[in-house]
């Protein structure tokens, strides 16, 4: 269970904060969705739960327990992030996934580490890419590598920052399929910033909907309607549904 | 379970293959010192040297070696990867192909110092040795002093300058240190504009870069330096590596991002700063000795700082083994020869493309 508690952030003591009281519950095992518009604040939430931002006010609760509290390293044992434009780097795919396991480095890693690494790699079908440069990598496998690279963490938490993008359509299914399993099979929580609305109320049991900063609405499924959306994203939407896929269309034109 | 295994051995011949691409560096590197000690007024051959190892040499070949040039050699190696590791350090946290010590101002701040050690504070009488016709200061260490002082100020500066405004950036600090360079360029200027000639001619050749003038204390000194900056750049390997997917992740992945940066800088810099102010101005090891060994054991730090120490010391080496050779008997600086040879290693890295930093 993920408790975030009246989150607020201001770049700056003067700037307009751009972050006002955020709320939200997550119960192990589920997916949930960060929306807005641009600037709304989403890539900003993320950062402030995993304390890359140091968010002014607010908690975060893993089952009770204020994450905010611990040292950065203990931190990185309990919450994994994998931000939007990740830099490519030349590390192999195999050192990159090891990475996420540094929080449990001392020395050197361990027989142990690489062993987790191996099977996380076999887990997700990228057992043929492991001795590859991640920077020779097409941008799904890239996606999935750094995927895998936050679950080495073995997390409790998991924050994605628009993993769909620069994804094809192919793509961007196969990695949030992909989430919804991993959450389902370790019983973690996934946080996910995205914009697209089609891929949100598909493969999210839980949506965020933020607007200026603050919570417009959150809640299951039932919080998107289109009015909410409209509300949020200053469009006019239709909400539709094609053999049980809830399918968001939007009008621009109409107001 | 068998792909698995096939994994994890295939790993496992890489990172073999990275441990021997660097113990053939090492070898090189000490064949390669072996070969340098031969070089000189009397001409030894490798075996030559091996017997004043081993004690069974002539005298006069003892003192030549064990007084002259053992203690260069070790000089050319210890500064060599002294600053080629910090190089490689600086270009991982400040993110940025182009740092190195010399690109940072450290090197121009720590010749301004030198310079105002030997025409203020009067360390600047000029000794003529005969034996390797190098010009030497009177009062060495308080030239060093006043050489670590300076270099050590001016990476200070670019450090906080890089705390107080936060959209400089990683290039920023490199102009910020191109800036500073400038400043101290010219304040030594001014200061040699009012020296008398020999104190001119000390600082003029204190600038050139000398390996001759580092003796056994000096070594010990710079060694120490050299190992415990090892110890720590080792022990932050993982994070490096952390620091070169992006700040953000680092930090999500537990590196306390903000102090590593700084707590490395310092210590590059002042390592760099120590290495200099005993040998003068040494430019672009710190900034080449990276980019070739990127290309043997790529971007990973845990191969790539020893490796880069070692492909310091191993260009230093031969850089003062050309400066000996060249125009025998006289001895060029090694300041002149590292930049003369430094420069164009430096174009033809990124003229293949040195590595995709962009």
């Amino acid at each position: 269970m993920i408790e975030l508690k009246n989150i607020g952030f201001a770049y700056d003591k003067n700037a307009a904060p751009v972050l006002r009281g955020v709320s939200f519950r997550l119960a192990d095992g589920q997916c949930a969705s960060v929306l807005g518009n641009n600037g709304a604040g989403k890539s900003t939430l993320l950062k402030c739960i995993d304390r890359i931002l140091r968010p002014q006010s607010g908690q975060v609760l893993i089952d009770g327990q204020d994450v905010f509290s611990l040292p950065a390293n203990d931190m990185a044992r309990q919450v994994a992030y994998v931000a939007q434009n990740a830099r490519s780097s030349d590390l192999l795919v195999f050192d990159t996934v090891l990475l996420g396991r540094r929080p449990f480095i001392r020395w050197d890693v361990s027989e142990h580490d690489r062993q987790i690494v191996s099977a996380l790699l076999e887990r997700m079908k990228l057992t043929h890419l492991a001795m590859r440069p991640l920077s020779q990598l097409s941008g799904g496998e890239a996606q999935k590598v750094l995927l895998a690279r936050a679950l080495a963490q073995e997390p409790r938490l998991l924050l994605l920052d628009e993993p769909t993008s620069n994804l094809d359509p192919r793509n961007q299914h196969e990695v949030m399929q992909l989430v919804r399993q991993i959450a389902e099979e370790r019983n973690i929580c996934v946080i996910t910033v995205l914009h697209d609305l089609n891929l949100a109320i598909r493969y999210s049991d839980r949506f965020l909907l933020l607007k200026d900063g603050g919570v417009y609405a959150s809640g299951g499924a039932e919080c998107m309607t289109p009015e909410t959306i409209e509300a949020v994203y200053s469009m006019h939407v239709h909400i539709l549904e094609h053999r049980g896929i809830p399918v968001i269309v939007p009008f621009p034109d109409v107001h | 379970m068998p792909i698995r295994a096939e994994t994890l051995k295939q790993y496992e011949r890489h990172t073999r293959r990275k441990r021997a691409a660097l113990f053939l560096a090492l070898l090189v590197t000490l064949l390669s010192a072996i070969l340098y000690m031969g070089i000189g007024s009397i001409r030894l051959s490798p075996v030559d040297i091996l017997r004043v190892f081993f004690g069974t040499a002539e005298k006069k070949h003892v003192t030549a070696v064990m007084n002259i040039r053992l203690p260069r050699a070790l000089a050319a190696i210890l500064i060599g990867a002294v600053l080629a590791s910090a190089g490689a350090v600086m270009q991982c946290v400040l993110r940025n192909p182009l740092a190195s010590a010399s690109t940072l101002g450290v090197s121009q701040g720590a010749a301004f110092g030198a310079a105002l050690g030997i025409i203020v504070f009067g360390g600047g009488m000029i000794t003529n040795s005969l034996s390797n016709n190098t010009v030497s200061v009177s009062n060495p260490y308080t030239v060093t002093l006043c050489a670590f002082v300076f270099g050590s100020i001016s990476s200070l500066v670019v450090i906080a300058i890089s705390r107080l405004r936060r959209g400089v950036g990683p290039g920023g600090l490199v102009l910020a240190g191109t800036a500073l360079s400038a400043m101290f360029a010219g304040g030594s200027t001014l200061l040699q504009y009012f020296a008398d000639d020999t104190s001119l001619g000390a600082v003029v050749f204190w600038t050139f870069g000398n390996l001759g003038n580092v003796g056994w204390k000096d070594l010990r000194f710079i060694g120490a330096v050299f190992a415990v900056c090892l110890v720590f750049y080792m022990f932050n390997r993982w994070n490096y590596n952390a620091m070169e997917a992006g700040f953000d992740t680092a930090k999500s992945l537990g590196v306390n991002a903000e102090r590593l940066m700084l707590v490395s800088m310092a210590v590059c810099s002042l390592s760099a700063a120590a290495a200099v102010s005993f040998a003068g101005i040494i430019s672009f090891v710190g900034l080449i000795a990276p980019h070739m060994m990127r290309y043997f054991v790529g971007n990973d730090h845990r191969y790539l700082i020893p490796g880069s120490a070692i492909c310091g010391a191993l260009l230093l080496l031969l850089a003062d083994a050309a400066a000996k050779l060249i125009v025998q008997p006289v001895i060029l600086p090694i300041g002149a020869i590292m930049s003369f040879i430094g420069g164009p290693v430096f174009l033809i890295l990124l003229f293949r493309g040195a590595h995709r930093y962009d």
